[in-house]
Order: structure tokens, then sequence, then C-alpha cells
């Protein structure tokens, strides 16, 4: 009987760590239903979806891997910001694509560097803090680069990134229906999982989210791991901040404002537990799927686009409430456990 | 690495160690030596210096007089991790595990096999079969049964999961085990597992020194027990049922007495 309870529990944890991407998974059958015509299954609105989601995608994917060091990077809104700005300024002024998207992936890494340095080397007491200034400075020096308007006319290639349509893959006639920048979000994607799972660099992230204590003693170079997971949020704030752009064929100083947040909701949502330690790519991405889906689903049946706020909290509520009950459900089995030994 | 090791040279070789935090002095003068092996169960009430002459022997504190010899070769120990690339491995009470991963990452953290080698040790690409395959033969080796191998370390009752520190501290060919109070958070079965472990350990030609507070679990599987008072070493004597009157009135200061 024991026995029995034991593999009960460990299905119940199995379903909860699926619940986000159950979650999407209803969300996507109801809004097909329940969409006048099924508009919501169309290839054209499914793209527009991926589309929309994929700069939040993005730096959803980054910020995993800073919450994974129960971190967190305030600054990732600003940086898009200052990555949309920079990526146009540069290219309205050189017209070199190539000098734009080097000197936009060097802004986005150099934030990232800095709060990592911030941290670690200023001995700033909690990544909030770091963030918190960046997310200040970079807004500022965006505005100010900008002069605070918007500047029009990107490179073509990160207009067709952000952007375009690939119109071999069949479904929407001559304009294609799959964005180029799901594309991008795969291959980042990808990126991100290989560090995670198959390098020993993503073994040390998990390590120090784990027990910072611990990683220390057995010889973890908690520091450098630290660092560079900001930096890879900043970069991710490059490539997030080059989709937006693409999208829009211009740079604006107001684009990342409050997206930060966004990123941070889609780890939570997506079942990555803000403690540290626990999260997969696919976390990230169901969370940031969840709120895009979400915010085009109210649209399409005719809700207060306001309402899509107070959802996202209710959300972020029901995200945590799983991981609550993940936690009590794992104690649980632990005594269980000890019971059988 | 000079001196070649004979069978009858302590592993660890403590003499004269002195530590003092300001005005306290928590080592006065202590001496120690434990055998490969041996069980030896450090004795001694809350505040009489055993932990902090572990900490000194596994290279968290640094001694402020006295020498440390590891099979004979004095070592000056900086940090935990020089500690432990010299053979020395402390598990403490806290276990220092990642709850969020698996007994095999948890075996390896620090340090994965991984290649290729030309590159920067975090880019390596893990070799996961085979830190599984030798996490495998450990456990077996150490006769660790866990019912999901796989499982992450949280799952874990406190049992397994001081079972998994143990061999995890074992596992790269250590020469002294140091544990601390392994068995203070466990019930009575689990504690009987965690004492068959430790033998098992001894038995494979391991140093130990034991920290307990339980004179029984002493008694069951120490070879000798120091005891220590207000940072000085009262006495050892073998942990047999014969000496343990001796040990317990040591412990408590009863009769002020030399070693045996």
């Amino acid at each position: 009987m024991v026995a029995g309870g034991s593999s009960r529990i460990r299905l119940v944890l199995f379903a909860l760590k699926g619940g986000p991407l159950f979650i999407l998974g209803l969300m996507v059958i109801g809004l097909w239903i329940t969409t006048e015509g099924h508009v919501f299954m169309t290839f054209g609105n499914v793209g527009n979806v991926l589309e929309q989601s994929s700069g939040v995608c993005i730096i959803a994917l980054g910020q995993l891997l800073v919450i994974l060091t129960r971190g967190i990077d305030l600054s990732i809104g600003s940086n898009i910001s200052l990555c949309c700005v920079v990526c146009t300024v540069v290219y309205r002024d050189s017209q070199s694509a190539f000098l734009s998207i080097v000197v936009t992936l060097l802004a986005g890494v150099t934030v990232g560097a800095i709060n990592g340095l911030l941290l670690v080397k200023g001995r700033l007491p909690h990544p909030f803090i770091a963030t918190l200034a960046t997310l200040s400075i970079a807004a500022g020096v965006a505005l100010y680069l900008a002069n605070g308007s918007t500047v029009v006319g990107a490179p073509t290639i990160i207009n067709k990134l952000g952007g375009g349509r690939i119109t071999q893959i069949p479904g929407a006639g001559k304009i294609g229906w799959f964005p180029y920048a799901a594309i991008v979000v795969l291959c980042f994607m990808v990126v991100c999982w290989i560090i995670l799972r198959k390098l020993v660099w993503g073994r040390w992230i998990y390590a120090v989210g784990g027990s910072p204590e611990a990683a220390l003693r057995t010889g973890v170079p908690v520091n450098g791991v630290l660092i560079s997971v900001y930096v890879m949020s900043g970069l991710s704030g490059a490539i997030g901040g080059f989709l937006f752009v693409g999208s829009a064929d211009a740079g604006s100083p107001f684009t990342g404002v409050g997206m930060e947040l966004n990123a941070i909701a889609a780890v939570i949502i997506g079942g990555g537990s803000f403690l540290g330690g626990r999260g997969h790519v696919l976390n990230a991405l169901t969370g940031a799927l969840i709120l895009g889906v979400m915010h085009n689903g109210l649209n399409l049946l005719g809700y207060d686009p306001n309402w899509q706020y107070i959802a996202t909290g209710i959300v972020i509520v029901l995200a945590v409430e799983l991981d609550v009950v993940r936690a009590y459900v794992e104690n649980r089995f632990r005594s269980l456990q000890a019971k059988l030994a | 690495m000079t001196a070649t090791p004979t069978a009858a040279a302590p592993v660890l070789t403590v003499s004269g160690a002195v530590k003092t935090f300001g005005a306290v002095v928590a080592l006065d003068g202590v001496d120690l030596e434990v055998h490969a092996g041996e069980v030896l169960a450090l004795l001694g009430d809350n505040g009489a210096g055993k932990s902090t002459l572990i900490k000194c022997i596994s290279g968290v504190h640094k001694l402020d007089k006295g020498e440390i010899r590891i099979d004979g070769v004095a070592v000056q120990m900086t940090s935990a991790i020089h500690a432990r690339e010299n053979g020395i491995e402390t598990v403490y009470q806290d276990l220092a595990l990642f709850d969020n991963l698996n007994p095999t990452a948890n075996f390896f953290a620090g340090r994965e096999v991984a290649g290729p080698s030309w590159l920067p040790r975090g880019l390596r690409w893990m070799d996961q079969r085979g830190m599984t395959t030798r996490t495998r033969e450990l456990l077996d080796r150490l006769q660790v049964r866990l019912p999901d191998f796989d499982a992450d370390v949280a799952l874990m009752s406190g049992g397994q999961r001081q079972a998994v520190a143990v061999a995890r501290a074992v596992a790269f060919s250590s020469k002294l085990v140091i544990l601390d109070e392994p068995t203070a958070a466990l019930g009575l079965r689990e504690s009987a597992r965690v004492l068959e472990l430790v033998r098992r350990l001894r038995d494979d030609g391991v140093a130990v020194i034991l920290i307990s507070h339980s004179m029984d679990h002493v008694m069951a599987v120490a070879d000798r027990a120091m005891v220590m008072r207000r940072g000085r070493k009262i006495g050892d004597a073998p942990a047999t049922e014969a000496h343990q009157e001796q040990l317990v009135s040591w412990i408590v200061g009863a009769r002020g007495g030399t070693a045996v």
C-alpha cells in the first residue's frame, strides 16, 4: 500500500510539473472553440501570436538563466529599449547592417556584464539593486541616444527576422504565415538547452541556484557563473531587441518599458521556481506563450485590452500556487521514502 | 610528496593544534592521529572544540599553531578545496547537497567529467553516461540502495540523503572522511543504515573521524574514541564496553584524567 502511495505521488508530481503546459493547451483549445469562426486557429493568427510572443520568449529564456541562480534581472526591459535604439541609430548614421548588429549585441552584453560585475565585484547585496540601477541607467541612455523619440529604419535582415514570414512553409499562400522570429526563438532555445543540459556551465548554474554555499565548497566558480548568467540575459536583450526593431522597422526608447515584468512572469508562470535551481527552457517558453495567447485571445474575444494585466496577475498567482502544491507533495513523498527505507 | 607512506604511518596526524578566536581559546594544544581503516570517534560536550578541530583539519579554519601531517607529510591547509585535493572529505551536518540535482550530479558537482579538454571548463560537454555509471558502481560497492536513482535529492529521505553525502565524500579515493553528527537527524532504522555504511568505509581502508553525541552509535561503530574538553584532549581509549564508563566520565569531567 505504501509503495502504491509512492507511485501515485510520483504521478501527481509529474502532472504538477506539466501543469503550465496543460494550461497552455487548455487555453489554445478553449480559444479555438470560442472565437468567432474559429479565427484563433487560422494560420494568420497563429503566425501573429508567434511573432508577437517572440521577443518575450527570448528575454524569458535569458531571465530563466538568471532566476535559476536565485537572481533577477530587472534591467532587461530597459536593455531592450537601449538595444532597439542603438540598432536603429547606428544603422541610421552608418547605413551598415553589420555595424548596427555588432554594436547592438555589444550594448546588450555590456549591460548584462555590468549587472554581473556590480553584483559580484561591487558586492551589492542583491541582484535586485544592481539591476534596478541599470534599469534606470539603460532607459536613460536609450532616451538620450534617441532624443526621446522613435528612430525609423532598420537593416533589411533585421526587418526580415523580426517581421518576415517564411513563404516556403505552406498554409497562407504567397505571404506566408510562419514568422522568422519563431525560428530565432527556436535557435536561442536550443542554445540555452545545450548550455543548461549538456555543458558543465549549465550544471554549475543549477548548482549555484540549488545551494550557493555548497557550490562554493565543492569548487564551483560561483562568481563566474553569476556574471555569465547576467551576460546571457543581456545577450537575450539584444536578440529580443532585434525582433522588436524588425517587426516595427523602427526603434523606440519606450519599447521595453515594463517588459522585465513580462519576462519574469513568463518564467514563473511556466513553472520555474523563484527560489532558484528549478526550471527548464520549456518552462520559460510555455510561460511566454501563455502570456502571448492570453493577450491575443482577450483581443479576439473583444475584451478591453486592460483586462490583460488583471489576467496576467491571476495567472501568476495560479502558477505559483501550483509550485506551492508541488513543494507540499514533495515533502509528503520524502516522508514516505523514510518509511520505506 | 617525498616521504613514502608505510602501513604503520597514520593517515592523519595533528600535533599541538592551537586555535584562538579573539580571547576564546578554542583549541589548546590538541594531538590527534587516525590510521587507515580506523574509525575514530570524537567525543565531548558542546563547546569542547570538536567542531573547531575538524574545521582546521578540513581547511575551513587555519591553525594558529601546530602541524597537520597527511601520510607523514606536513601540509598547510589553505582552503576546503585544498583539503579535498589532499584526500580529506568532510560531511557537515547540513550535508551540502544540491537538493535540485540527482545523486550523480551531486557526486560530480565541481568536478564534472567533461571534454574536450582544450575548451574552458564551463564550456565542456558533460559525459553524463560515464558519470552515471561511476556513481552507480560506487553506490553498489557501498551497498547504498536508492529507490529512484535519477530522482532529485530533494525527494529522498534523511537517511538516503546522508548516504548520498557520505558516498560522495568517498567517491574520489579520499583517505580520510570526517562525519559530523551523521545520525543526529535520523530515525532508528536509518541510523543503523548509516552506521553500516561507516563500517563499510572502514573495511574499504578509509580512515574515518566521527563526531557523535550518541554513545550507543560510537560503541557500535568506532574503534577508538577521543574525548575533548575546553579545547584540550582529555584522553583516548578503545571504544569498547569496558571503557564506556571512563569515556563518559571524561566527557562530563567527573574525573580529570590522563590518557590511558
